[in-house]
């Protein structure tokens, strides 16, 4: 299932730990970058190719809540609301993105393109409001910049 | 205060966690400027006498504890079987905290230097750099710098000649603040639920795998090559006596000029907010201050005067150091919201292990939302410190008293707040 330049990955990352469990995390991550999404046939094949029960694997990707167990739209918008964003707007950026995407919070639209999901704080306490695509992060937003952002985004 | 009196203490120098200099990031930036002079210092000092350089300067952790560096250091057993590891707490998690960011992004060599040194001194020839899994992009930062690092020899085998190898490795989180627990964060990197450990054994005998272990932040390995560069005896005069160093102070919430900021240990928090981050939007008076991430105790904008950002100091006030990541309300904020919204974090992020924890915090954070939406009954405000209490100093780890310590102090400094959210028909409905 996995491509050849990620089995060589794993070969790679197997030197780095003294245990195959250690991997775990590294190579669901792997394997979420290829699938998009974590799947339970996604979670066998990883439970194989390290040697662990199943269960293990199931246990770890439901801690996680960076491991998605469905795929999500086209583009995923993580919008931080804890307290360092709270206090510089992040409600009405929510309430806006909302509004405009015609979806509430965890939810993800008809034309699968956007997922909106409130996050944790992301370590973006200087520059908020904020919110992530992917590994982007995008900082210091305003109605007219969140605006900007989702027509590039498109 | 802090400060003997007829001691001379360092209060400026050129900033050097986080200088101005462009493409400090890169290795060869770093180089000119001196980069890797003190690895090569410490490579040719016995290991022992590197720890006891780092002892003597007095350098505290700066991942929320405080913790003595040079003794944690020596916990680490000299004589063992066993391979040793270190564990590189880049976590960051805690609300309000953005500061290792910072030093990913526009210093990762002086880390790298930090870590090796450290790795040298505890005989350790594997160290795991754990990041969070949000920093996907700072982690791309880290392994680059990391890749020259090792082109370079300062990482890997026989660094600069000297016969000693480390390797260093970064490990990616999922999403998961426990995990900036240390024991959670040796669960964690073992491929495990980010579960805390039962202490004693404490990680120096009975780490990740069984092996003996050190875990410290970011930003305090960072420190370490400025103390064998320029001695502990210029170390330990920087800033607060008891807490010495340069410290990363984020500023965020409602500040004119919000950010990271590097300064030494022992700043005035007033001085801090009006000249670092510029004031208060509007020029409205302070309410609240968060001074060290979202489970330090709050302080109320009205008793600053005197307080600074220092271990000692801190604590005299009825708060904590923490990670420095200052959180200011101006006088229009709702109190209640942020902690209500604290709460949630911390209700979220419990990794249920604990009873009083996995309970209390939920319960903390129901019975708050009924202040946010106007049906708190009166006794709900004692309720609320009762759960608190009973969390606090029952858990495996720290986060139930990092759930507690902020409610705890938001009622004490203003329980005002809450008793004007009381309904006054549910009050009578209850009695
Ligand atoms: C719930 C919880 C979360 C923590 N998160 C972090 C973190 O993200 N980064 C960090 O360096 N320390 C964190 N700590 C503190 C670590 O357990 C540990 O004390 C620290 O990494 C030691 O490094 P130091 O001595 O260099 O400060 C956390 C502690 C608790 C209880």
């Amino acid at each position: 299932m996995f491509t050849e330049e990620n089995l060589k990955k794993v070969e790679e990352l197997k030197k780095r730990y003294p245990t195959t469990q250690a991997l775990t995390l590294p190579v669901l991550w792997l394997a979420q970058e290829q699938f998009g999404y974590v799947s339970e046939e996604t979670m066998k094949y990883v439970a194989n190719l390290l040697h662990v029960p199943f269960g293990h694997i199931l246990g770890v990707v439901s801690f996680y809540t960076m491991f998605h167990r469905e795929p999500c739209g086209r583009h995923h918008l993580e919008v931080c609301t804890n307290v360092s964003c709270m206090l510089r707007g992040s409600d009405q950026i929510v309430n806006h993105l909302e509004k405009k995407l015609g979806i509430k919070m965890g939810e993800t639209t008809k034309d699968k393109r956007w997922t909106l999901s409130e996050v944790e704080c992301m370590g973006s306490c200087g520059s908020a409001p904020m919110f992530a695509v992917g590994e982007e992060y995008y900082e210091n937003l305003s109605i007219d910049k969140v605006d900007q952002i989702l027509t590039e985004l498109k | 205060m802090t400060a003997e009196p007829t001691e001379e203490r360092v209060t400026h120098w050129d900033r050097i966690i986080l200088p101005d200099i462009r493409n400090f990031h890169t290795i060869d930036v770093y180089l000119a400027n001196g980069g890797y002079k003190a690895l090569k210092k410490a490579l040719e000092m016995k290991p022992e006498d590197v720890t006891d350089q780092v002892k003597k300067s007095n350098l505290r952790g700066r991942g929320g504890a405080c913790f003595p560096t040079g003794l944690k250091w020596t916990f680490m057993p000299k004589q063992t079987t066993k391979p040793k590891y270190l564990c590189v707490n880049g976590d960051e998690s805690e609300p309000g905290t953005f500061k290792d960011r910072e030093i990913f992004e526009r210093n990762p060599h002086l880390l790298i230097e930090g870590i090796v040194i450290a790795c040298y001194a505890m005989g350790i020839t594997t160290a795991y750099l754990y990041i969070r899994g949000e920093y996907g992009k700072w982690v791309r930062m880290v392994e680059k710098a990391l890749m020259d690092a090792y082109t370079n020899g300062f990482v890997g085998q026989n660094i600069c000649g000297s016969g000693f190898s480390t390797n260093i490795y970064v490990h990616k989180g999922a999403g998961a603040y426990i995990c900036g627990e240390e024991s959670a964060l040796m669960n964690s990197l073992e491929g495990q639920r980010g579960y805390p450990r039962v202490k004693p054994p404490f990680p120096a005998q009975n780490g990740v795998w069984g092996c003996p272990t050190t875990i410290n932040n970011v930003e305090t390995l960072a420190n370490v090559p400025v103390i064998i560069d320029k001695g502990w005896e210029w170390y330990s005069k920087v800033g607060a006596a008891k807490h010495p160093g340069p410290i990363l102070v984020g500023v965020s919430g409602h500040v004119n000029r919000p950010g990271v900021y590097e300064m030494p240990t022992g700043e005035p928090l007033l001085e801090i907010i009006y000249r670092y981050a510029g004031g208060i939007p509007g020029d409205k008076a302070i309410k609240a201050v968060i001074p060290g991430g979202s489970s330090t105790m709050i302080l109320r904008g009205d008793q600053l005067e005197g307080i600074r950002m220092d271990a000692e100091s801190l604590k005299a006030a009825g708060s904590s150091v923490g990670t420095a990541g200052m959180i200011v309300m101006d006088e229009d904020t709702d109190l209640i919201k942020v902690i209500t919204r604290i709460s949630k974090f911390y209700y979220h992020e419990s990794c249920g292990q604990c009873t009083p924890c996995r309970e209390g915090t939920g319960w903390l954070w129901k019975i708050l939302k009924r202040f946010e939406t106007g049906q708190a009954r009166k006794t709900d405000v004692d309720l609320l410190m009762e759960i608190a209490n009973n969390i606090e100093g029952n858990t495996i780890c720290a986060l139930g008293d990092a759930a507690a310590w902020p409610v705890q102090s938001m009622i004490r400094r203003f329980r005002d707040e809450f008793e004007k959210r009381v309904v006054a028909e549910v009050e009578t409905a209850v009695a």
